[in-house]
């Protein structure tokens, strides 16, 4: 491992350490059993058989997400429409599932398609203004998440609103559910599209050429142009994809155990999560598995905290913030950085010399 | 009696972030009231000296010592405390304020507690003007004064703030001689008012002028001080670039083939609607090196972006084998064997942050050796980039190293390296050798003759007069985005007389016979 590679490593655990050392401090002021919140935000995930299955049901929708905006932010296209794709996902895979009668082993396909579809429709409003127009996909893409969200509010009451409910779907027909894997909790088999997804994203973006292209773009556009790679081409494929991908996530998480109607009413954040999951996966889907295996583990425990201690949920929020704010800020051990690079500088000399 | 040395700089290392070592032991020592050349080429390091005198860069190892104190400067705030000023090459003005404005900003006199008095100010720029025999308008909004003059407000803003060691970085590079000859009256006069003057170029005859002594710096490190008075320009050179650059190439009479490219009554205007190029025509053949001389902005770069297809937005027709490019891609016109090197490598040529090999396929990840229908071949890139890497001299530890970690000459080959190997028949070479060693320039420039003997046609842009005299077959000086001249026997060409064309001096009105039928 070279010295740039050994530092991002160093630095990233620093980030983390320091954002949970900052997260106990805040314990302590604000809670009367400090100790025993902490413990339970670290220990708890591992207590129970329950606990442990939460950490990777919430696992799997980040993975879907944090992959979208992986293959996106790769490109350097900021498309932030990933929330609402997850979103219009699972609406779409809800819609599905009760208005088109199929077979068990062909009903969760069909939905899961067509969410992603779905998804890929939606980010692809701001790539599409982005070459027509020249708009910044950034913003219209963070305005489109509230057109998705209440577009598929509107959808629910109009279409699929169960009477019987306040604000929910008909109850999922059991042909186009995914199975959960383990009696007693829901992690279901979601779980190896998740990570199927993850492991083709990676040979996506390193693997083929239309990655390769992707990334040139992604890390000098002008250099891509000058080479010959089509922009117009990488915007679009880039945030197709990142849409499909979320899109697809969140029929995953409609048609898993954990849900049995379509109930989304209000953002779910898989969408905003997944920059975190991006940016400690370094744009590289391969890691995105791994990341989101640490915020939900994160989160969990946070969950369990709250309801056995007098610490709230939020905390955790501030954990993640400090991580994020850490692992991109670039002066943050920038000192250290410049030691090891004039250290490596120096010993270069020494030997040229005794060449 | 000695003088007493005001400024010493120690042993000062510096290495950038990016692992570049640009100052590796380097000592240099002020005398009160002398002016002091620090010469070496580009890259040598010169600059980066400066920084870390001026405080913009912090030095890795080394001392300063101020009038035999050691100090650390911190800041350009702190330097200019410290009574040093610093004249950038390009000029750091407001230019819709005046020339007192200018001089006083950042240490404005006050009245009113908050207001600045105006008056006042103008009374003191005017009085510093007056102290060094500055003649000026301080009431002159700065954008209507020229170069010269804009020079002079820096060298006063500087005065103003008590610099009392002044820094002047390539000062002559945009003046005029006669602006020239003004500026060295003036040191003479700051000399005799007890300044010290650090004098950075690399234009040999102005350090003989006016200089006391010399530090010449070579690739990072100090090569000594000299009295200028005791050597030769021929001594200084030898000093500054290591050997007698041996320009000389063997080169073989040209074998033109083909027409490769034409060009007819080109006309571009930039974004701004100003026109930069004008009716430009020319042919060009295979086996040949067309070199462009002319001082930079008069339409190089946008001939080349016209080429290349980077440009699609000009009149008149460009041709290359008998094909109009117009209506084609860029990455189409690329596959009728047309290979660019870019005249900003960092901003176009490569991505920093993406590795060597990354950087040698992006323009030829898509043949059939390269790749399938969907995936990369990455053994046989892995095994080809070595191969690259070791025929181009690339000094790197793999292919696995980020380019933006390489050092400018390293990053040019890695650039050479991906341009050359898809095998081109026209190669645009914008500026191939711009601030890059010694060793990388001969290899590249060797490299060029080597494709022309192999029919290859070729466009060598250069600002550096040796090169585009010694390896082109054609030479054509380019002046406001025409051709002011063009020399078909390039080795009788004197260099004044071309700078006579570069400066729009001299110009030849019919050019047909030589440039094109």
């Amino acid at each position: 491992m070279n010295s740039a590679k050994r530092f991002e490593a160093v630095r990233m655990v620093f980030a983390i350490l320091i954002a949970l050392l900052i997260s106990f401090v805040i314990i302590f002021f604000v809670s009367d059993e400090p100790v025993n919140a902490i413990v339970q935000l670290v220990t708890g995930p591992f207590k129970s058989k329950r606990n442990l299955a939460n950490v990777f049901e919430s696992m799997i929708p980040l993975i879907f997400t944090g992959t979208g905006v992986c293959i996106m932010f790769s490109a350097n296209q900021i498309n932030l429409a990933g929330e609402g794709a997850f979103h219009v996902g699972g609406l779409v895979a809800a819609v599905a599932a009760l208005k088109i009668a199929l077979p068990a082993g062909v009903s969760p396909v069909v939905c899961l398609l067509l969410s992603a579809v779905a998804g890929a429709l939606l980010t692809a409003i701001p790539a599409i203004m982005k070459v027509k127009t020249e708009a910044s996909e950034l913003v219209s893409s963070l305005m489109l998440n509230y057109v998705a969200l209440w577009f598929s509010t509107f959808i629910l009451m109009q279409f699929i609103c169960d009477p019987a409910t306040g604000a929910a779907s008909y109850s999922i027909p059991d042909a186009a559910s995914l199975s959960s894997l383990m009696r007693g909790t829901r992690i279901h088999s979601g779980i190896f599209i998740a990570i199927l997804v993850a492991v083709l994203g990676y040979l996506f973006l390193y693997k083929t050429k239309v990655g390769y292209q992707l990334r040139i773009v992604g890390e000098n556009e002008e250099y891509a142009r000058y080479s010959g790679i089509s922009i117009i081409k990488v915007i679009l494929v880039s945030q197709l994809l990142g849409g499909f991908i979320a899109g697809l996530g969140g029929g995953v998480e409609l048609l898993s155990p954990i849900y049995d109607r379509f109930t989304w009413t209000a953002s779910l954040g898989y969408g905003w999560d997944a920059i975190i999951i991006c940016t400690l996966a370094k744009k590289n889907p391969l890691y995105t598995p791994f990341a989101a295996l640490f915020l939900a583990y994160l989160r969990t425990g946070a969950s369990i905290m709250s309801r056995a201690t007098d610490v709230s949920f939020e905390i955790v929020q501030i954990t993640q913030a400090v991580i994020i704010l850490f692992v991109v800020a670039e002066q943050f051990l920038s000192r250290y950085k410049h030691k090891l690079i004039a250290k490596e500088a120096k010993e270069a000399l020494k030997e040229e010399e005794a060449a | 009696m000695e003088k007493q040395a005001v400024l010493r700089m120690e042993h000062i290392m510096k290495i950038y972030s990016n692992g570049v070592v640009a100052n590796e032991d380097v000592s240099l020592d002020l005398e009160e009231g002398e002016i002091h050349a620090l010469l070496g080429e580009n890259g040598a390091g010169k600059s980066t000296l400066m920084k870390v005198l001026f405080g913009i860069e912090s030095p890795d190892e080394g001392k300063i010592l101020l009038n035999g104190v050691e100090t650390v400067i911190k800041s350009p705030q702190d330097a200019i405390a410290k009574g040093i000023g610093m004249v950038h090459q390009h000029f750091m003005l407001v230019s819709s304020l005046t020339v007192a404005e200018n001089i006083i900003l950042g240490v404005a006199p006050v009245k009113n507690l908050f207001l600045i008095d105006k008056k006042r100010a103008i009374q003191e720029a005017e009085a510093i003007a007056a102290k060094y025999n500055f003649n000026i308008d301080v009431t002159a909004r700065v954008e209507e004064i020229p170069v010269g003059v804009k020079q002079k407000v820096e060298i006063l803003k500087a005065l103003y703030r008590g610099a009392k060691i002044l820094i002047l970085d390539e000062p002559t590079a945009v003046l005029t001689p006669q602006e020239t000859n003004e500026l060295f009256v003036q040191l003479e006069k700051l000399k005799e008012n007890g300044h010290t003057v650090i004098f950075i170029s690399h234009k040999l005859d102005e350090i003989k002028k006016i200089c006391n002594r010399a530090t010449i710096m070579r690739n990072g490190k100090s090569m000594g001080t000299y009295s200028v008075a005791d050597m030769s320009t021929d001594d200084m050179s030898r000093l500054m670039v290591g050997r007698q650059v041996v320009l000389e190439f063997d080169k073989k009479p040209a074998n033109r083939t083909e027409t490769m490219l034409k060009v007819r009554d080109l006309i571009v205007h930039n974004s701004q609607g100003v026109q930069k190029i004008d009716h430009l025509s020319f042919d060009l053949k295979g086996g040949e090196i067309l070199g462009i001389a002319g001082v930079e902005g008069n339409g190089q770069s946008e001939l080349v972006e016209a080429i290349t297809g980077l440009n699609k937005n000009y009149h008149g027709a460009v041709q290359i084998r008998g094909e109009d490019i117009r209506k084609k891609t860029i990455k189409e016109i690329r596959n009728m064997n047309l290979a660019h090197i870019p005249e900003d490598r960092m901003k176009s040529g490569c991505a920093g942050t993406l590795n060597i090999l990354e950087n040698m396929f992006s323009n030829q990840y898509d043949r059939k050796e390269f790749s399938g229908r969907l995936f990369l071949k990455s053994k046989k890139m892995q095994q080809k980039a070595q191969e690259w890497i070791k025929e181009y001299l690339v000094k790197c530890n793999s292919y696995k190293q980020n380019v933006g970690m390489l050092s400018g000459g390293n990053i040019q080959k890695v650039i050479v390296a991906r341009e050359f190997s898809t095998g081109p028949d026209l190669i645009i070479a914008n500026q191939p050798t711009r601030g890059i060693d010694v060793g990388a320039s001969e290899f590249i420039r060797k490299r060029l003759l080597e494709f022309r003997d192999a029919g290859c046609a070729i466009i060598l842009i250069s600002a550096d007069l040796n090169e585009v005299l010694s390896l082109s077959d054609r030479l054509a000086v380019m002046y406001k985005g025409r051709f002011a001249s063009v020399f078909t026997e390039v080795e009788k060409v004197q260099e004044e007389l071309l700078g006579q064309y570069m400066l729009g001096i001299k110009k030849d009105d019919r050019l047909e016979g030589a440039m094109y039928e």
